[in-house]
């Protein structure tokens, strides 16, 4: 090796091998921001001038087809002292918190009890997370069916337990019911697998030590499994939180189409309102200033979870 | 592939009581997919009628030609191949570069820039579909297929996952000895990052296709009946022009069998992906 170092080499080749270092050190240093730069510009380009671009669009009067016009905060007031938008947040609210709660209550019984040793475990996770793998439009269409009211699957189930026949479409609660079940239906089986990864990265030695103490299975899902799931759970609150904020799809196609969301907005989400305002009416300035308070809402959510997340982990 | 595998673990054994309790949560999971076989082969007269059926009937073949000739199901089936295929690829391929730069690579500014790339995963896409759509218009793509695919060709998820898994799956040494023997950044992306890449490649491939095949809002805005996606024409299915429902559950059934299938082959890899995906937390 020193040998071969210590011979003497030609002025020339010298000279290219450094040009050609040279240039390798070139390249590799700019190799990352190759590599990384066709996700910024891309997010750049659909992602972060559009948001940006919404909330100029949402200081102007635009009709779809037409030029802008300048209107400050009128859309906005427009908004604020419109019952329609508040009939919007409030059903999306509520649609959020009957489609959220049950669903990562059940998800976490469900990634208990896919936590055993069993026969046929890829059976299971496979089948709890089909509905994931439907599409919005899919399932919702199956749904309506099963919830019609006259000649539906699940009024008929009712009927059998006695139980009167419920106008799944026209009730409110009722419709919200039904459009939350879609939601709950679909994400179940995902928010479950990912609580199962949760629970399967808490050490075995927590159970044991807290067996030896004398802890029964409740006592342990209660005081070792939750404890330990905590991250993980802020996490899948973050993620549906902002999931209910969008939800449109379903009460669109439950409606049978109709951005209305009912025909008294007893499910109109503000996502509808937004599609509604924008593309049936065509006044896209009043949906850009609906979803430029969408996006702060989601903004100020996210900021609460992490602040409430830092505490806790202070405190404990 | 050892990342994804399931870890083995020790102290709750199944009991009949489990079995029951899961046996029962798959059978509500997977009824609305039987239900949706029952009413897509049904005539329209016996779905109205009170009980409903329980059991398929013998019109599947001729509901789901009729649906086939209604809102455009073959063009729309065609299109989302293309849609979700050209995301697919290209969402998979720019993830990678960008993941394995975030995993193995120093450079100034990596620890800020991954984090921006993973806050923008917080952000819902839907938010921006005003200027979108008057970009598209703009650009004259307004209806066309690329104002469905421009915006998804690469997606942050995928960035986040390939990193996770690059991480783990990627030695340093592998690395080391590429440079020790010369091989330019291009060379050692293409002989030691891609091939050993390629199991989580395989997973957010399909995590992708899946999204994009039923991605919703931005295209039931972007396009129209005459050009739509599965998705689009589903929608306009379920929008009251077709009266027949066993034709509208064959619509259905045929927009939802390719991920379905997909599903079913590779079901196991998908459901690892997911809670490799999900570790982050």
């Amino acid at each position: 090796m020193t040998l071969t170092l210590s011979r003497p080499e030609p002025a020339v080749v010298n000279g290219r091998r450094a040009r050609r270092s040279r240039l390798h050190a070139f390249e590799a240093r700019s190799a990352p921001y190759v590599y990384i730069a066709p996700f910024f510009l891309l997010f750049a380009a659909f992602g972060l001038f559009p948001l940006i671009d919404t909330a100029w669009i949402s200081l102007h009067r635009y009709r779809l087809g037409s030029s802008m016009s300048f209107i400050g905060l009128d859309n906005y007031a427009w908004l604020f002292t419109n019952p329609a938008f508040y009939n919007a947040l409030l059903k999306t609210f509520t649609i959020g918190v009957l489609s959220t709660v049950p669903q990562l209550l059940l998800a976490l019984g469900l990634a208990h009890l896919l936590n055993h040793r069993m026969r046929g475990r890829t059976f299971f996770r496979v089948a709890m997370l089909m509905p994931y793998a439907t599409s919005v439009a899919a399932a919702t269409l199956v749904f309506a069916q099963l919830f019609s009211r006259d000649a539906g699957l699940i009024n008929w189930l009712l009927g059998v337990v006695g139980v009167n026949p419920v106008d799944w479409r026209n009730g409110s609660w009722a419709a919200q019911i039904a459009i939350s079940s879609i939601i709950i239906w679909r994400w179940t089986g995902y928010n479950a697998l990912i609580y199962l990864a949760g629970m399967q990265s808490i050490s075995q030695d927590l159970y044991e030590a807290a067996a030896l103490d004398g802890a029964n299975a409740w006592q342990q899902f209660r005081h070792v499994t939750l404890p330990g799931l905590r991250p993980t759970i802020l996490f899948t609150i973050v993620v549906s939180t902002i999931g209910a904020s969008q939800v449109f799809g379903e009460p669109l196609i439950f409606g049978g189409g109709a951005a209305e969301g009912g025909a008294l907005g007893q499910y109109q989400t503000l996502g509808l309102f937004l599609y509604q305002q924008g593309w049936q009416i065509g006044q896209l300035g009043r949906a850009a200033a609906v979803a430029w308070v969408m996006f702060l809402m989601i903004v100020v959510l996210v900021l609460v979870n992490s602040a409430l997340a830092r505490r806790r982990e202070r405190a404990a | 592939m050892t990342v994804f595998a399931p870890r083995s673990h020790g102290l709750l054994v199944a009991g009949p009581r489990t079995y029951a309790a899961l046996t029962a949560t798959a059978l509500v999971f997977l009824l609305p997919f039987y239900y949706l076989v029952v009413a897509a082969s049904r005539p329209m007269a016996e779905m109205a009628q009170s009980p409903p059926p329980l059991t398929p009937g013998p019109l599947l073949f001729s509901n789901v030609a009729k649906a086939l000739d209604q809102q455009n199901i073959g063009l729309a089936l065609v299109n989302s191949l293309v849609v979700a295929g050209v995301i697919t690829l290209s969402t998979v391929l720019l993830c990678t570069l960008a993941g394995y730069a975030f995993a193995k690579l120093r450079f100034r500014g990596r620890g800020p820039l991954f984090a921006l790339a993973v806050g923008t995963m917080m952000i819902p896409p839907s938010l921006g579909v005003v200027p979108l759509y008057s970009l598209m218009v703009a650009l004259g793509l307004a209806g066309s297929l690329a104002s469905v695919v421009l915006p998804s060709l690469v997606a942050a998820f995928g960035v986040f996952f390939m990193r996770q898994y690059l991480v783990q799956a990627l030695p340093d040494e592998l690395l080391d000895a590429a440079k020790v023997d010369g091989a330019t950044a291009l060379r050692t992306v293409w002989s030691v990052v891609l091939p050993i890449a390629r199991p989580g490649m395989a997973v957010l491939g399909m995590l992708t296709f899946m999204t994009a095949w039923n991605d919703f809002f931005w295209p039931v805005i972007a396009l129209d009946t005459t050009n739509p996606t599965v998705q689009v024409a589903l929608a306009a299915l379920g929008g009251g022009y077709v009266p027949d429902t066993g034709v509208i559950m064959a619509g259905t059934l045929v927009g939802t069998l390719p991920v379905v299938v997909v599903f079913l082959l590779l079901g196991r890899q998908i459901v690892g992906g997911i809670v490799a995906g999900a570790v982050k937390a």
